[in-house]
């Protein structure tokens, strides 16, 4: 297997694991607390509102849409880290049918991997107060490597296939 | 042209009832399964749920106005009845076609799995043992409930899952052994290895699988980017306006809420459907080798494959702006897709027969 191929196979399976570690963190020590916060925040708001205890109503409102913005990143953080891991790992098996030179195909492996764990990366540094305008820009590089990666890896097999 | 291809490939041996063999049925069974479950669901149960959800917000806010507590309560109870079936009927979907693809890549591994044939075996009727299990654990938490159960909060249809989910760690932990094993040295060599005939069929799935991807990718990074902030104002924003008292038109913000989260959902199935199917027709372009047809039928399956795989999320998109039509077509694209895969299926069937009736042994 080719040093291309390799740096998928085992970037991929390192990645994977890494997205199921958070997920097992996740699931047990804070999906449960915010699925709850969420469902009682909501329901908080119309109980508030049934009392016309408006600014209370508003403030649970609040929480409950702080929340979700929350929880809807974290859960997307983790299963985009794995199902690019999934990606590599798949594509890592083929990587040498790639129309390109090694070197080309190592500079796309490395895009992607580089995408991979920087754009999931940047989802997650959303929820962290201050650092949004940073995420959006690392979120921006992100996705951008991985989209020319994969657009590389579209015409290489396109070019093995006319080559052939 | 099948014969040849056949003999050449039969010298690899795929041996009767091997972990490969079980792992690439149980796979594209699985993959199926699950497809046909989402199909139904899609069909039947998605669009009755959504509506519920939204009128039983709408009860919410009217109990908000007549001032009744526990009438909120009530109908948040309700919602989160309708969540619990609308949420355990899409895990069911994804978790029958997720443990398909992963069967197919452990197929796929099996000539790298250095253990004794017996215990890949027994590995592989875990892991699909497992398979089976989850999804339908899954699928039972919202009709079991805590029936008989002794656990406060956990029901049986619970346990079931998480047993299926040990099953599958339990599984997977014996093939990373496997693969340690080889990485340090040791050979069995009891499955056939990859091999590429680099067929028409091949190139077709292995292109077509990294163009769907991309798209995926791409259209997650526009909805991202576009709508998802936009989307999640807008909840806010309709939530305030179900809890304004003055609001005379409360069915209707309801819909509204309905309406948005059906937007959503399209947007959700587009772009995983788009990648999950990228990622399918990588991994079948793996097993064109074993399945044995003629050379323009299996161009033919893999031309129906990625029809119905680009036909599934582009109506599915669609759905929103041209209505029950695009529905339609969309469960006509999921379909193709599934007789693609049935098709494959005999395909492989056909091969292990005839390596059977050679007596090809590992």
């Amino acid at each position: 297997m080719s040093r291309s191929g390799r740096l998928l196979l085992v970037g991929g399976i390192a990645l994977a694991a890494a997205g199921m570690l958070y997920g097992l963190h996740y699931a047990l020590f804070i999906e449960h607390q915010t699925l709850e916060h969420m469902g009682e925040s909501l329901e908080g708001a119309f109980t508030q509102a049934a009392s016309e205890n408006w600014a209370n109503a508003e403030t649970s409102l609040t929480a409950y849409a702080d929340t979700k913005y929350k929880y809807v990143r974290q859960v997307d953080a983790h299963s985009h880290w794995i199902g690019l891991a999934m990606l590599m790992i798949v594509l890592g098996a083929v990587f040498d049918r790639v129309g390109f030179s090694e070197r080309a195909r190592y500079w796309l492996a490395v895009l992607l991997l580089v995408g991979s764990v920087l754009f999931p990366f940047a989802v997650l540094l959303q929820t962290a107060s201050g650092g949004k305008v940073l995420a959006s820009v690392l979120a921006v590089v992100g996705a951008a490597c991985v989209t020319i990666a994969l657009a590389g890896a579209a015409v290489g097999f396109f070019r093995k296939a006319s080559a052939d | 042209m099948a014969g040849t291809a056949f003999s050449s490939i039969a010298a690899t041996g795929f041996a009767p009832l091997s972990a490969q063999r079980l792992l690439l049925f149980g796979g594209i069974g699985l993959i199926v399964a699950g497809m046909l479950f989402g199909d139904v669901f899609a069909v039947f149960v998605l669009h009755q749920n959504g509506g519920q959800t939204g009128e039983m917000l709408a009860a919410a806010a009217q109990a908000a106005a007549d001032r009744d507590a526990p009438g909120v309560r009530n109908a948040f109870a309700s919602v989160g009845g309708l969540l619990e079936d609308r949420g355990t009927k899409i895990d069911t979907h994804v978790h029958l076609t997720d443990a398909g693809y992963l069967a197919l890549l452990l197929a796929l591994v099996q000539p790298y799995v250095a253990l004794p044939s017996r215990r890949k075996k027994r590995l592989a009727q875990i892991f699909l043992a497992g398979s089976v299990m989850l999804p339908v654990g899954i699928f039972l938490i919202h009709y079991v409930g805590l029936a008989y159960s002794p656990f406060p909060v956990i029901g049986w249809a619970s346990v079931l899952a998480d047993a299926g989910g040990a099953l599958l760690i339990l599984a997977l932990l014996g093939e990373a052994w496997g693969l340690w094993k080889y990485f340090r040295g040791e050979r069995t060599d009891t499955e056939p290895r990859l091999r590429f005939d680099n067929s028409w069929a091949e190139r077709a799935l292995l292109s077509g699988g990294a163009l769907l991807v991309l798209a995926g990718f791409l259209y997650g990074a526009y909805y991202a980017a576009f709508d998802l902030y936009h989307h999640e104002n807008q909840e806010t924003a309709i939530l305030k306006r179900l809890l304004d008292f003055n609001e005379v038109a409360r069915p209707s913000v309801a819909n509204e809420y309905g309406s948005l989260a059906a937007e959503r959902a399209v947007a959700v199935a587009a772009h995983s459907h788009l990648i999950e199917f990228g990622l399918l027709a990588m991994l079948l372009s793996f097993i064109q080798p074993f399945v044995f047809l003629e050379e323009q039928w299996k161009r033919r399956w893999v031309v129906t494959f990625l029809t119905g795989s680009w036909a599934l999320p582009v109506f599915v998109l669609l759905e929103m702006k041209i209505g029950l039509l695009a529905g339609g077509m969309a469960d006509f694209g999921g379909l193709l897709v599934v007789v693609a895969l049935i098709a494959m299926l005999v395909g492989v069937l056909r091969y292990t027969g005839h390596a059977d009736a050679v007596g090809v042994r590992p």
